[in-house]
């Protein structure tokens, strides 16, 4: 146990699992949306994301991207595969809804159905990646150059540590300002609450499942691009392990809830990158589930309950 | 909208298998006994499959070789996953995505235990002046893997099985991981990422010399499997119809309207996992000890999920149908192995086709497709 | 039962075709070899120069003696064991085989190793590094390669002599290959080794691993793997700025390394026990190019040399299982890698085994020196 490591750059390590955090928590996001209506492990997810990583790659080649671009240009790069990615994951994403879970859903299938299903689609989309991409890891342009912003201590926050989690509090606030104020968002909540008295008030029920596939993938695209710009590669298989610690995050913080989605995906992150600094890097997952046991032990229902209908109902 | 369904040809087919299953029902009880006795005897002559015809059915990719024995082995070991399993689930209603751990729980209890080359087995002999040829014999390892597959069982149970469904699900697979990492992390008493060598089998360490259980012909391994499996059926069935199979139906059913009744959910949830460990490392101690290696990423976090796929697959609940779903998943890409690449999107969209057009299984158990029928009857209106 | 033999018997011709032939081939000289290893999968560019290369050597036996030829089947295990396990149940139980070229990988060796060894077939290995397996007593292994600890002994020597480093970072992905060499690395660097870490299979994002290397400040970082976790690993190192010296083994001997790592990888050094293609004996390097039209990568020359060692054995009239592991045993010539001959464990001679060091130029390997193994 390497105490010295931690606690004596426990700032940095602190600033790091914050920024890795942050992408589980964007991915987590898309489980907690559909968990909240649907009462569904949308499986399915991390490949949505894994979709949204190869889409931003295909905008940058497709641009020209090469390392180090100026700021200008950077720029473009930067909107152009926020655009791609989110493209790609919420078409993706809404992909997912339509040709599987609707039919699903009229039948009343149990969740174990649900479950099955989305781990084939899973499979179908990662491998028909694998087999055009190839199995290996595939490099991306550095579009954002790490620079140290500034120095707290001995902590430097990078430029792109810092755009993580800018960007992920931004659309987490976004995406809670958009179902708690909209017209929209009032049709989430009355449907996660109660789906047959929201469809006899005259609430399009298919619509808002839809929508929320849609939000859940365009945030997935966007965690892509983050993931990018942080981390540089992709994978046909690079969903898998990312979508489990996302999907660990929601639970952590209480399937169905927005806040706790974030909450849990940076307690995660942070979790993951003290565990790795005490020990080594290959222990982190297994930190990552005790904690989630523990958590589950004392709280069963995650650190802030299940909510996504009840927010200001 | 039920009248939509009866139209589509699928249904038709659907009611036709129905037929089948309720006109063999139907027979007498000799005439059953006789079918199904056919039916064991054809299973054990399986390995050395001839009948023209019946041939292509054969996984040998090369001329000479045989395959086909080892083939059927894992098909065997894989009934016997989905059979355990299936209490967990399809009989007790729990979702378990973690069920490689007991797997591999049962695979490394034989391992360490059995093999002269584990770390275990060195640190005995230390401890107690044995020789250096001294291991646990392969009989013995039988009751050490189910004790301590069922411990562990209990060990996981007892915390988590308190949380509804989906939590459960998450935190059984964080529990299959937590196993494997801390396997490949742990050289010192677990062989590591290496793995364990020379486990043994009911011969002894792997030898030349085995004349039976050898290394190269696996037709004893797959009958010795198979009558395992054949044991295990008979068992589950008479637990499935005891009082124990009774208030796992009552449990899975109504949690609280059981409870009321004096069905203590909780013990029997926890009976459920702990003969589903067991079972679950009884396979893996057979997979083990055939294939005399193991190491920790063969256990990995896709194969729990194949798991939970074949017994939703075959039909979750039905004995006949999680074995149909086992063997299905462990054959075909083994059959098809010439589509190598593509085996597992072809496997995938297998799975979702599966799942929508026969969501209650290839051979469903009566009681869960009426319940399924209900739900689907039960749709709200507008949807 | 003997009806079911007999069933089988016919089921067996007709399913396989022109399968009859083999029979008749026994009768004279050849025979057939099976190669295994990970032909597909995220590894494949390590595996594949040796296939090409021993491919190349049964086509050039097989144009030269009309009357002696050889066939060799493939057979893809991805490099996992229990991908190789059946095949090798099959290849033990097929007659036909005579031997047997591989494992490429140490854990598919380890794996099917008591499997040949029962079947009397020979194994020959142009790239199953680990130290261990040699030390079984297993019979049919041989590798016609160095293993990790002899590698490991060159890196150390290179890391002391060539880079002059204070402070060494070591990393190892948790399989047995570099686990093992990065145990080797340890314990000849000693004190050197100022910090370490251990990332895991399909990992793609190392904050952990890169805080570490900026608190400890290494002027080299050492990684025992592959290319599927090294090159992200690298690439995100060099964005987050270490800069230290990067030194990787033969696992990363592979053109996909630079390609993923991107400008990262430039000016890393990768060890291999595997000669240069100039540097090889003969024509085998010109003839290699001329076939494929790139130079012989990773292990080219070992795939060769273990298909030379067995393709003399047939042309010498070597038929049977037992012969032809005989044959190995007692091998003793000079090969296109290095001088062959097998010591009792199935290693070659510990004095013939050369290392060199590459260091990547662009997405190039560029041969740098051979390490002397003192």
């Amino acid at each position: 146990m390497n105490f010295d490591e931690l606690f004596g750059h426990l700032g940095q390590h602190t600033v790091d699992g914050l920024a890795k955090g942050s992408i589980y928590a964007l991915v987590a996001l898309g489980y907690t949306l559909v968990y909240g209506v649907l009462k569904l492990i949308n499986f399915a997810h991390s490949e949505v994301f894994m979709v949204g990583t190869f889409a931003v790659l295909g905008t940058w080649s497709m641009l020209g991207a090469t390392d180090n671009p100026g700021f200008g240009l950077m720029l473009v790069f930067l909107v152009a595969g926020l655009v791609g990615g989110a493209l790609a994951s919420g078409a993706t994403a809404v992909a997912v809804e339509r040709i599987a879970y609707k039919r699903l859903r009229e039948m009343n299938a149990p969740p174990l159905i649900f479950l099955i299903t989305a781990i084939g689609l899973s499979l179908v989309l990662s491998e028909a990646f694998g087999l055009w991409q190839g199995r290996l890891i595939v490099g991306m342009p550095t579009i954002l150059p790490q620079e140290v912003l500034f120095t707290i201590g001995n902590t430097g926050v990078t430029n792109t540590q810092l755009l993580t989690v800018v960007a992920a509090l931004v659309m987490m606030f976004a995406l809670d300002q958009f179902i708690n104020r909209t017209r929209y968002g009032r049709g989430v909540r009355a449907v996660a609450q109660n789906p047959d008295t929201a469809a006899l008030m005259g609430v399009n029920k298919d619509r808002v499942i839809m929508l929320i596939f849609l939000l859940g993938g365009l945030l997935a695209g966007a965690a892509a691009l983050l993931y990018a710009i942080r981390y540089g590669n992709t994978r046909f298989n690079v969903g898998f392990l990312l979508g489990l610690k996302a999907f660990t995050a929601a639970v952590l913080g209480g399937i169905g809830n927005l806040r706790g989605a974030l909450l849990g995906g940076l307690l995660l992150g942070v979790v993951e990158v003290y565990a790795a600094t005490l020990t080594s890097s290959n222990w982190e997952d297994v930190a990552a589930f005790v904690v989630l046991v523990v958590v589950l032990l004392f709280r069963p229902t995650g650190l802030l309950g299940e909510s996504l209908g009840r927010a200001r109902a | 909208m039920t009248e939509v369904t009866r139209n589509n040809p699928l249904d038709r087919i659907r009611d036709l298998t129905g037929g089948v299953g309720s006109r063999f029902r139907a027979l007498p009880k000799w005439q059953r006994y006789a079918a199904f006795l056919a039916f064991v005897v054809f299973l054990y002559y399986l390995p050395l499959l001839g009948i023209p015809g019946l041939v292509w059915l054969r996984t040998d990719s090369i001329d000479g070789g045989n395959n086909w024995a080892g083939v059927l082995f894992t098909c065997a070991i894989y009934v016997l996953i989905a059979i355990g399993l299936n209490v967990v689930i399809g009989l007790a209603g729990l979702l378990d995505l973690g069920y490689v751990g007991f797997f591999a729980v049962g695979a490394y209890s034989v391992a360490l235990f059995g093999s002269r080359q584990s770390p275990v087995v060195a640190a005995l002999q230390n401890r107690f002046n044995l020789s250096e040829d001294w291991a646990v014999t392969w009989a013995v390892c039988i009751p050490i893997a189910l004790a301590i597959a069922m411990i562990s069982g209990v060990l996981l149970g007892w915390p988590t099985l308190r949380l509804r469904g989906d939590y459960l699900a998450i935190v059984t697979l964080g529990f299959g991981e937590i196993i494997r990492i801390v396997v490949r992390n742990s050289p010192s008493w677990s062989g590591g990422p290496s793995g364990v060598a020379a486990i043994p089998g009911p011969q002894g360490a792997p030898s030349p010399d085995n004349t039976v259980f050898g290394l190269i012909d696996v037709k004893p391994w797959y009958w010795l499997a198979l009558t395992v499996v054949l044991l295990v059926v008979f068992g589950v069935r008479r637990l499935e119809n005891s009082r124990v199979g009774r208030a796992w139906l009552a449990v899975r059913e109504d949690e609280d309207a059981a409870a009321v009744m004096g069905v203590y959910p909780f013990k029997f949830k926890l009976w459920a996992f702990a003969i589903g460990a067991a079972l679950g490392g009884l396979s893996g101690f057979l997979f083990a000890s055939r294939g005399g290696f193991i190491e920790p990423e063969q256990f990995n976090a896709q194969l729990s999920i194949l798991f939970v796929a074949m017994v939703v697959v075959g039909g979750s609940g039905n004995m006949a149908g999680v074995a149909l779903g086992a063997f299905l998943l462990a054959y075909l890409p083994e059959r098809f192995r010439d589509f190598n690449e593509w085996r597992f999107l072809v496997f995938g969209l297998a799975l979702v086709l599966v799942m929508l057009l026969r969501p209650q299984g290839l051979i469903p158990s009566r009681r869960r497709a009426r319940e399924l029928k209900d739900r689907q009857e039960e749709v709200a209106p507008g949807v | 039962m003997g009806l079911a033999a007999a069933l089988f018997a016919a089921a067996g011709c007709q399913d396989s075709g022109g399968g009859g032939t083999d029979n008749s081939n026994a009768s004279d000289c050849g025979g057939k070899i099976a190669i295994f290893g990970a032909f597909t999968g995220p590894n494949a560019g390590l595996v594949i120069p040796s296939l090409n290369a021993a491919k190349l050597a049964v086509k050039q036996h097989n144009a030269a003696n009309a009357d002696c030829q050889v066939t060799m089947q493939e057979f893809d295990t991805t490099g996992e064991p229990q991908q190789a396990t059946p095949i090798a149940n099959q290849v033990a139980q097929d007659q036909s085989f005579t031997s047997v070229i591989g494992g490429h990988f140490s854990g598919e060796s380890k794996a099917t190793m008591p499997i040949y060894e029962a079947a009397g077939l020979v194994m020959v290995a142009p790239s199953a590094t680990a130290t261990e397996l040699t030390a079984g007593g297993n019979k049919s292994f041989h590798r016609v390669v160095g293993n990790d600890a002899t590698q490991g002994t060159a890196a150390v020597g290179y890391i002391k002599n060539v880079f002059k480093a204070q402070k060494v970072f070591v990393i190892d992905d948790g399989t047995p290959y570099g686990l093992g060499i990065i145990d080797e690395v340890k314990k000849g660097l000693g004190a050197t080794v100022v910090g370490s870490d251990k990332v895991q299979k399909d990992q793609t994002n190392f904050d952990a691993t890169i805080s570490k290397m900026k608190s400890a400040k290494p002027d080299v970082i050492a990684y025992g793997g592959y290319t599927n976790e090294a090159a992200p690993l690298l690439k995100q190192a060099r964005a987050g700025g270490v800069t230290a010296k990067f030194l990787g083994f033969d696992g990363l001997y592979d053109p996909a390394f630079p390609k993923g790592a991107g400008e990262a990888a430039n000016g890393a050094i990768v060890t291999c026990p595997c000669l240069p293609a100039a540097e090889a004996g003969g024509t085998f390097s010109a003839d290699f190019q001329k076939e494929y039209g790139n130079a012989p990568g990773s292990y080219g020359a070992e795939g060769y040399d273990a298909a030379t060692v067995l393709l003399e054995g047939y042309k010498a009239g070597k038929k049977t299982r037992a012969d032809l592991l005989a044959w190995v045993d007692a091998y003793d010539k000079q090969g296109v890698s290095k001088y062959l001959k097998f010591d009792e464990t199935g290693d070659v001679d510990k004095s013939k085994v050369v290392v060199w060091s590459y260091q990547i130029k662009g997405t190039e390997f560029e041969p740098q020196q051979e390490i002397k193994l003192s």
